[in-house]
């Protein structure tokens, strides 16, 4: 599904964030990507989405080799793709329903089936009490949540999440994960990157590690 | 799909509708000062078009009026009508006697009170000539030609003041036309500094809108449709300054016809004309937003 082969990334101040990465990510799979912070795992995640471009190696998804996408076909992987970002990247002149909303509206979803599928993805991570509340009244948890139903409602193939525990609780971090697990549990494909190895102590999934931009086994 | 499209478009207009009532103030300030500037070439065009069309009454072929003398009879008529016929610079002429020009007069001008008050017609009878030519040259020998006929009291070439007024028509076009298109660039820059200031607002919500999946004309779509409804806002308005302004004319007009028993009012813009002024607006508004959006657009990439 997800395939790098010699991926390099060099940032142009001349600092290798990924160094010659291979890697093989099949359909259905999750994986957690770790390592300290400034490892690559943010940078290995932008990649897929075609966020940031790789300097050297060919990355495919699908089969379809995303390091020499045109600019106009970019919009349409994305797509296919759910991101879960740092900073959530909410929306705060907004209620969170139509936060939810956004994705749909970009794809051009049928107007009489995007209020239902809006509700279903709050639904999943237990926000659809709130939709009519503005972001900015939300907790971290809450905003938390609120960025994996906008980045769900579209049912994207892929799902990857950069640091999504980043400031909580292990209590609640772990219902974050279990949410993650779900979906990875209907087909998606997920990838989640964490500094937090207490929290995959007892995980079956895959681990890959990072360290100074090189996967270590 | 295409409905899917469509309802995406109409979408789009709600939102740009929504954005503009939203702030109501700025948004009709920003229109006011688009949509006068808009009145003043559009205005003038008005005045010209009108000009025009009381020009055009009198006919722009060059044409000359051969006037007999007073104690002219029928075979002084036949006579100069002969040498008419056989003048190759004639292209056609019109017999009007003097009984004809009478009623005329009576019925068409301010005059007809003082015309009913005399005893006998002081009109002569007189031809009314078409020129094949429209070189002045040529005009001048065949009116000092005419002029030498014994039958022919005088030779008046009217096309003199119509040519006048038709250089005056063009030189106010010409001027409509230069305060259109300064103006028009003009308004492309209050509509590029417009979009600019939103694209600057909805800096966040481009980037996010961007990391998941928005296409470049999704995201230009509401800024083009916004600068649209602007100038076709623009253009509205300038077309009611203009009959605002031609009804108190017409007010005044009317009353300083009357005196001289005449018909004078200023008409508005023909529906053709309303159209395209409607539509250049519109353009132009989308024009400068387009500018716009693509000149800051892709200043925000996501990171």
């Amino acid at each position: 599904m997800i395939q790098f082969k010699h991926v390099s990334k060099r940032f142009p101040d001349g600092y290798f964030a990924l160094n010659n990465i291979d890697l093989n990510i099949a359909a259905g799979e999750m994986v957690y990507v770790t390592g300290h912070s400034g490892a690559g795992k943010s940078t290995l995640l932008k990649l897929i989405a075609a966020i940031e471009r790789p300097t050297a190696g060919s990355i495919s998804i699908s089969g379809q080799n995303i390091a020499q996408l045109k600019p106009g076909i970019v919009p349409f992987l994305r797509r296919k793709i759910g991101f879960v970002f740092q900073d959530h990247k909410l929306l705060f002149d907004r209620n969170v329903f139509d936060n939810v909303l956004l994705p749909l509206q970009i794809s051009g979803f049928d107007n009489r089936v995007v209020a239902s599928r809006v509700r279903a993805a709050l639904d999943k991570v237990g926000l659809l009490k709130k939709e009519k509340v503005m972001p900015i009244t939300l907790s971290g948890g809450e905003r938390q949540r609120l960025c994996i139903a906008r980045a769900v409602v579209h049912r994207p193939s892929i799902l990857i999440a950069d640091e999504p525990t980043g400031n909580l609780d292990i209590a609640y971090a772990r219902d974050i994960m279990a949410m993650f697990y779900a979906f990875h549990q209907v087909g998606v494909t997920v990838l989640i990157a964490t500094h937090d190895v207490a929290l995959l102590e007892d995980t079956r999934h895959r681990i890959l590690s990072l360290q100074q931009g090189k996967l270590a086994a | 799909m295409i409905k899917a499209w469509f309802g995406q478009h109409l979408f789009v207009l709600f939102q740009s509708l929504k954005r503009l009532m939203s702030a109501p103030v700025t948004s009709l300030l920003s229109i006011l000062v688009m949509g006068i500037a808009f009145s003043l070439p559009a205005g003038i065009y008005t005045l010209m078009e009108n000009l025009h069309a009381f020009s055009g009454q009198t006919g722009t072929t060059p044409q000359m009026s051969l006037f007999l003398k007073q104690n002219s009879n029928q075979l002084d008529i036949d006579k100069v009508r002969q040498l008419l016929e056989a003048n190759e610079q004639v292209l056609r002429f019109e017999f009007v006697s003097k009984d004809k020009a009478l009623r005329q007069i009576q019925q068409n001008s301010g005059l007809s009170d003082v015309m009913r008050s005399m005893t006998h017609n002081p009109l002569p009878d007189a031809f009314t000539v078409d020129m094949r030519d429209t070189n002045v040259e040529v005009f001048d020998q065949l009116r000092e030609t005419m002029q030498a006929w014994p039958e022919v009291e005088y030779v008046q070439f009217d096309s003199a003041w119509t040519k006048r007024l038709n250089a005056l028509l063009t030189f106010g076009r010409v001027i409509a036309l230069l305060l259109f298109a300064l103006l028009s660039v003009a308004i492309v820059a209050v509509m590029f500094n417009t979009i600019r200031l939103q694209i600057l607002t909805k800096q966040d919500e481009i980037e996010v809108s961007k990391l998941i999946g928005a296409t470049d004309s999704f995201i230009r779509r509401p800024f083009l449709y916004f600068g649209a409804i602007q100038g076709l806002a623009s253009g509205v308005t300038a077309w009611l300054i203009i009959a605002l302004a031609l009804q108190m004319m017409n007010d005044e007009l009317r009353a300083l016809a009357s005196l001289y028993s005449m018909d004078l009012h200023l008409k508005h813009l023909s529906n053709a004309d309303s159209i395209s002024l409607l539509l250049f607006a519109t353009w132009l508004g989308w024009l400068g937003a387009r500018i716009s959006v693509a000149s800051h657009l892709w200043q925000i990439e996501p990171k």
